[in-house]
């Protein structure tokens, strides 16, 4: 029942009350900024984090004062919604274990760390990442690896729309995203360079992936476990079959993949793939009057 | 005419259809005889737009949940708001008073309370009215005199007006929000509330003890408008009859929606982009008589390439859809819950510009921005998945559980 | 030699005597006969009829050929301006009626040029029109307010619709062509429009002069216009089209009819106007069998029972009373109306006519669209707006006004080699765009024009398409109507209230 008018304040005519009260702590989230630190338990190179409702920021830092005190593994229980977590951390040996479903631009800018996810992880993962290894265990959001110019990104299960949006290889950078699932609208869109694998694993009626697959890409490939249909295709790309380099390519990525998901690479491969890539680097010379 | 008032040309009867909701004449009139006053928009010269935050939850047998899950799902998505809104709206809420229509009013003073009292009481038959409990709550302040009613509408003034109950308390609330100054209809419907002001959601929902709340529906909302200081009525939901909107986003088609929406006479007063979201499912649901499903692809509707592909049937249902519903596409980034008598129901954009994250634990359905928003207030949920662009997630409220999906309603306890 | 006159020549044709080879190409390229050769073979030419075509210009193979204002000095007058003393010397001399051709040329406020475009910074993406869907699609017909349909009874057939609409126009971009009839401009040009409609996903209309066989193969392209001569009007004819068009009236010369001079009815135009060859070909000023509004009605059910209720088009001169007529347009039972504004082209019109009767097309869309909204009607009918859309630019503003469709014309011809010397009346196009002279005639390949005018309309669409993605929709309908992305620079309160758009500066 709704709380009766008896046991209400008089109606405010007069100047606004400040009150003393604030949200009943019960009701404290990650979400609330706060200073408070979760407990920290350290067993030689590793420290084990419990992040229930603490601030991201608060808990990011506390990712950064562990490494800087050498520890190698940081285990991160009880995780929900906190951000930017491995954003921006620079470190060649470095493992976050993240347990439970971390927020939004996990791993951006990473350099070097690897990000174990053991649920599923939310939009804007790696995020113009630059080296380093994402594993996702669940599904990913949108957005996946926006611009992202190196390192390894491994979802087992289905990403949203636009993964692999604006991916690109530079010098010895080289991105790799390999999706164990399905994909939505827009995969490859304007990729300018790097890998994307779409493996289409497990039991499901959803299509292999969405409508606009490399629209505006003209760079990089995509290469993809089943059919995909000439109308799902932006207007720069096509599908042509893999040479034996590719497929030697196809193998190596798929069976690291399987080894960090647990899955029999030979029964992931024996099924045919397709490559998808621009069949001009430039689409659009045609389009411009001057 | 049949009862969806279309003739047999399936056009709209003209003489409801296109009739401006411009207010209800004065008992015993046969026409409105109302002065307009000025509007209530000394708050809001702008239109408000921004980023936000939303979630919903809806338990289809009717179970009722504190509003104390809503409150702390939006408190883990604090940072998508900026603290100048939040608002919530519950379902089920009322059982004492299941079938009133109960207006939460919001008031700059006593006299637009008096004027608007004096309004219902000429209008409708007053139940039962109190103020909105609150408490205080740092950082919320400069609250508006907060007001509900329980109202009732005798059958001598339906017979007067020939108007249905629904559309009686659609003219009604655009009277109030048109014509009394300082006065703001913040919901309308039956069994619902919406919650509502200047701060952040949590905060919001603390200061109107939504904890001591039980409800079947619930959705919440955390703004972070772009442009002008938030006032407590443009904090959404945005609520008309028993249908509330919040919405992240922004409507970039909010031009021709405004004016296709002014063809069937509603007014869209409030400058906010949210406004037009609520009245549009006002008109496809109730009054055009569309399905959900059906609502939802007029909205956010499939592209010509993929109808081109459809099956013959399909093929002119949608093009039908997008030829006769084109003014009411829904265009630009946008995700939306609805909550409704019959449930709740989330939508995103066509090319899914806004997140949305959906879950189902038994005959629970979740909704939020984020996906940890529901693993806040249900970490193992059965299955979680990421809803389709413009494809709704529906929760549906099973038969008997509210005045809208049963004709002899019977609130489950 | 001609009789005495004060009319100097407009222009100066220069040739550079040096670079000139003498092969006669100009003398053969004129329609306007400016050019004779003289005794040493140099082409020497009568300025006075020289119309600034430029079809000497362009075919010069030396290059040689440069049209120059003629720049003879008139004591100034903003008053009586050199023109204005020019056409009563004119009048003085013929006591005739003045006649020209094309839209007006008159500096009148020219609204779209003083309309700005909205686009999305941060709080709402813009759209990437190359890569991201961007539909152009447009539909022109009646449309009920609602549909029905069926509810699913749980047992997963999928929904159902129960409503039957009327026929609709499916064009891919919200572009028509304009009617031009057969007898003002060539058959060619006819063929060009029709394979053009056909490969751009739009509609070419035919004006009022009839259906050339030759044309039917682009039928489902193709609106046939019926207009007050009624030529080549027949129940095959009505059939033919994809739609029909009642032609009321004409953007350039409302109120006014058509005369088609008897030297352009050679054996084609006869055959497909079905009247003799050699006839003057008038069109009168009114239908003179609709005198009123409900005579309308009339003939817009006649015509929707002879051809199985094809959509049917009203095109009407934008007036001062324009909105109140097209309201009763749409009541009369049309499913487009398509609006002329004053600025739209002609083959013939009196220029007092051309210049000074009618109001501009942006005025009349918004108080037309306005105006069906308020009455709740706006769904009955297609607005398509028509008569001085000169560019991709012009149309979003018109559709962002609250047209659905323009109409080109004007522009089609410049695009096949037009350029606007303002004299198609005479007959003599050197472009054989508006002769039926077989010798200019034959210089347009209807497959070249073809090609050119399907550029344009892809350029164009393309241009809209950016458009769409810089406001940030990716349908054309959320555009549609949509003043609030609209800001006047530089326009009157008065105008911008008319037109419902809010000046520059002001926020949502």
């Amino acid at each position: 029942m709704s709380p009766s008018s008896e046991s209400v304040r008089s109606v405010p005519t007069g100047p606004a009350r400040r009150g003393p009260t604030g949200i009943e702590p019960a009701r404290i989230t990650a979400g609330q900024p706060g200073l408070e630190k979760g407990p920290v338990t350290r067993d030689g190179v590793t420290a084990r984090i419990d992040a229930r409702g603490i601030y991201y920021k608060t808990l990011n830092e506390q990712i950064r004062e562990q490494v800087a005190a050498g520890v190698s593994t940081v285990v991160l229980d009880n995780v929900n919604g906190q951000r930017y977590i491995g954003a921006g951390i620079s470190a060649d040996h470095l493992t976050i274990m993240v347990n439970g479903v971390p927020g939004n631009d996990l791993a951006a800018f990473m350099d070097g760390p690897t990000v174990v996810v053991d649920e599923n992880a939310q939009d804007g993962i790696a995020n113009t990442m630059n080296r380093g290894l994402v594993v996702v265990r669940g599904d990913a959001g949108d957005v996946v690896g926006y611009g992202m110019r190196g390192g390894r990104v491994y979802v087992r299960g289905d990403v949203g729309y636009r993964v692999g949006i604006h991916m690109k290889a530079f010098g010895q950078q080289h991105p790799v995203v390999v999706i164990g699932g399905r994909a939505r609208d827009f995969f490859g869109e304007y990729m300018a360079g790097g890998e994307m694998i779409l493996l289409g694993l497990g039991d499901s009626s959803e299509p292999l992936v969405g409508s606009y697959v490399g629209t505006g890409m003209h760079g990089g490939v995509i290469y993809v476990r089943g059919a995909v249909e000439g109308h799902q295709l932006g207007k720069e790309v096509s599908v042509v079959e893999p040479s034996p380099e590719d497929m030697a390519r196809i193998e190596e990525l798929v069976t690291d993949f399987c080894r960090a998901h647990a899955f029999a690479a030979a029964e992931v491969l024996a099924r045919p793939f397709g490559k998808i890539a621009p069949f001009t680097h430039r689409p659009y010379g045609k389009l411009y009057a001057y | 005419m049949n009862a969806r008032g279309l003739n047999r040309f399936g056009e709209a009867d003209r003489r409801s259809a296109v009739r401006p909701y411009r207010g209800l004449p004065a008992p015993g009139s046969r026409s409105s005889d109302l002065v307009p006053r000025p509007a209530y928009t000394a708050e809001a010269e702008e239109r408000i737009a921004g980023g936000c935050g939303l979630m919903g939850v809806c338990d289809e047998s009717g179970g009722r949940m504190s509003g104390e899950l809503a409150l702390r799902s939006m408190s883990s998505m604090h940072d998508r708001g900026n603290g100048l809104g939040g608002g919530f709206a519950g379902y089920g809420i009322y059982p004492d008073f299941p079938y009133a229509f109960c207006f939460h009013m919001l008031f700059n003073d006593d006299v637009s309370k008096d004027d608007t009292e004096y309004y219902l009481a000429r209008h409708f038959v007053i139940l039962h009215h109190e103020p909105i409990p609150s408490k205080s709550v740092r950082g919320i302040e400069d609250e508006p005199i907060l007001w509900r009613y329980f109202l009732e509408i005798s059958d001598q003034r339906l017979a007067e007006t020939q108007l249905s109950a629904e559309d009686y308390v659609v003219h009604s609330v655009m009277d109030i929000n048109n014509h009394i100054k300082g006065a703001f209809v913040a919901s309308s419907g039956r069994n619902m509330g919406a919650f509502k002001g200047v701060g952040f959601p949590e905060e919001i929902g603390e200061f109107y003890r939504l904890d001591e709340y039980r409800g079947w529906t619930w959705t919440g909302h955390g703004r972070f408008p772009t442009n002008t200081p938030g006032w407590w009525g443009g904090a959404h939901p945005f609520c008309l009859l028993d249908f509330s909107i919040v919405h992240n986003g922004e409507i970039s088609s909010y031009g021709i929606n405004q004016r296709y929406l002014e063809m069937f006479g509603y007014k869209c007063s409030m400058r906010t982009d949210t406004e037009v979201v609520t009245y549009l499912f006002d008109l496809l649901l109730r009054r055009h008589g569309l399905s959900v499903e059906i609502a939802c692809k007029a909205l956010a509707s499939p592209f010509w390439k993929d109808i081109d592909l459809m099956e013959e049937d399909d093929r002119q249902l949608y093009t039908a859809l997008r030829t006769v519903y084109g003014p009411a596409l829904l265009n630009g980034p946008f995700a939306v819950v609805l909550g409704m008598g019959e449930g709740m129901v989330a939508l995103s954009d066509r090319i899914k510009l806004r997140p949305l994250a959906a879950a189902r634990k038994g005959t629970t359905v979740y909704v939020a921005s984020e996906e940890s928003a529901i693993r806040e207030i249900c970490p193992k949920p059965d299955r979680t998945w990421m809803p389709r662009a413009g494809e709704p997630v529906i929760a549906r409220l099973a038969e008997g559980v509210s005045p809208a999906t049963s004709s002899t309603y019977d609130a489950v306890a | 030699m001609a009789e005495m006159t004060f009319v100097r020549p407009e222009f100066r044709v220069r040739i550079d005597r040096e670079a000139c080879i003498k092969c006669g190409r100009c003398v053969h390229q004129c329609g306007w006969d400016v050019y004779h050769l003289d005794a040493d073979d140099r082409p020497m030419p009568d300025h006075s009829r020289c119309a600034a075509c430029h079809r000497c210009v362009t075919f010069c193979p030396a290059d040689a050929i440069t049209i120059e204002k003629n720049p003879l000095a008139y004591k100034e007058s903003d008053s009586m301006s050199s023109a204005m003393r020019k056409a009563v010397w004119r009048q003085a001399e013929t006591g005739g009626v003045l006649l020209t051709g094309m839209g007006t040329d008159k500096p009148y406020l020219r609204i779209f040029d003083h309309l700005l475009l909205d686009a999305c910074q941060v709080t709402n993406p813009s759209i990437d029109p190359l890569r991201e869907p961007m539909e152009l699609r447009t539909f022109l017909g009646r449309k009920p307010d609602s549909i029905e349909v069926e509810r699913g009874n749980g047992d997963g057939r999928s929904p159902k619709l129960l409503t039957e609409l009327d026929p609709q126009l499916m064009l891919e971009t919200p572009i028509v062509f304009g009617g031009m009839s057969f007898g003002s401009v060539s058959l060619n040009v006819h063929r060009a429009l029709a394979m053009a409609a056909k490969e751009s996903g739009t509609f070419m209309n035919t004006g009022e002069g009839g259906l050339h066989a030759d044309l039917e193969p682009y039928q489902d392209h193709i609106i046939v216009q019926c207009a007050s001569g009624r030529f080549g009007v027949h129940a095959d004819y009505l059939q033919a089209g994809a739609a029909v068009e009642i032609k009321i009236g004409q953007g350039a010369k409302p109120g006014i009819g058509g005369h088609l001079p008897g030297e352009k009815i050679d054996e084609q135009v006869s055959t497909t106007r079905m009247i003799p060859q050699g006839t003057d070909a008038l069109s009168p000023a009114p239908h003179h069998d609709i005198y009123s509004i409900e005579d309308l009605r009339q003939l817009i059910y006649a015509i929707k029972e002879a051809t199985g209720y094809k959509p049917v088009s009203v095109k009407i001169a934008c007036v001062h009373n324009v909105a109140a007529i097209a309201s009763g347009v749409v009541r009369a039972g049309a499913d487009i109306v398509y609006l002329d504004g004053f600025k739209g082209g002609t083959g013939a019109a009196p220029t007092i006519i051309r210049d000074h009767v009618g109001i501009p097309i942006e005025i009349a869309i918004a108080v037309v669209d306005q105006r069906l909204r308020d009455e709740g009607i706006r769904n009955r009918a297609s607005i398509v707006a028509a008569g001085g859309i000169r560019s991709s630019a012009d149309i979003v503003k018109a559709i962002a006004l609250g047209a659905d469709a323009c109409g080109v014309g004007t522009a089609l011809l410049v695009a096949m080699g037009c350029h606007v010397c303002q004299k198609c009346h005479t007959g003599c196009c050197s472009w054989g765009i508006t002769t039926q002279r077989p010798e200019l005639t034959r210089r347009l390949d209807p497959e070249w024009g073809a090609e050119r005018v399907s550029n344009l309309i892809r350029a164009w669409s393309h241009e809209i398409a950016e458009v769409l993605g810089a406001v940030g929709v990716n349908a054309i309908e959320s555009l549609r109507g949509s003043r609030e992305r609209l800001r006047a620079l530089g326009l009157d309160q008065t105008t911008m209230d008319i037109i419902g758009v809010k000046p520059a500066g002001v926020g949502h």
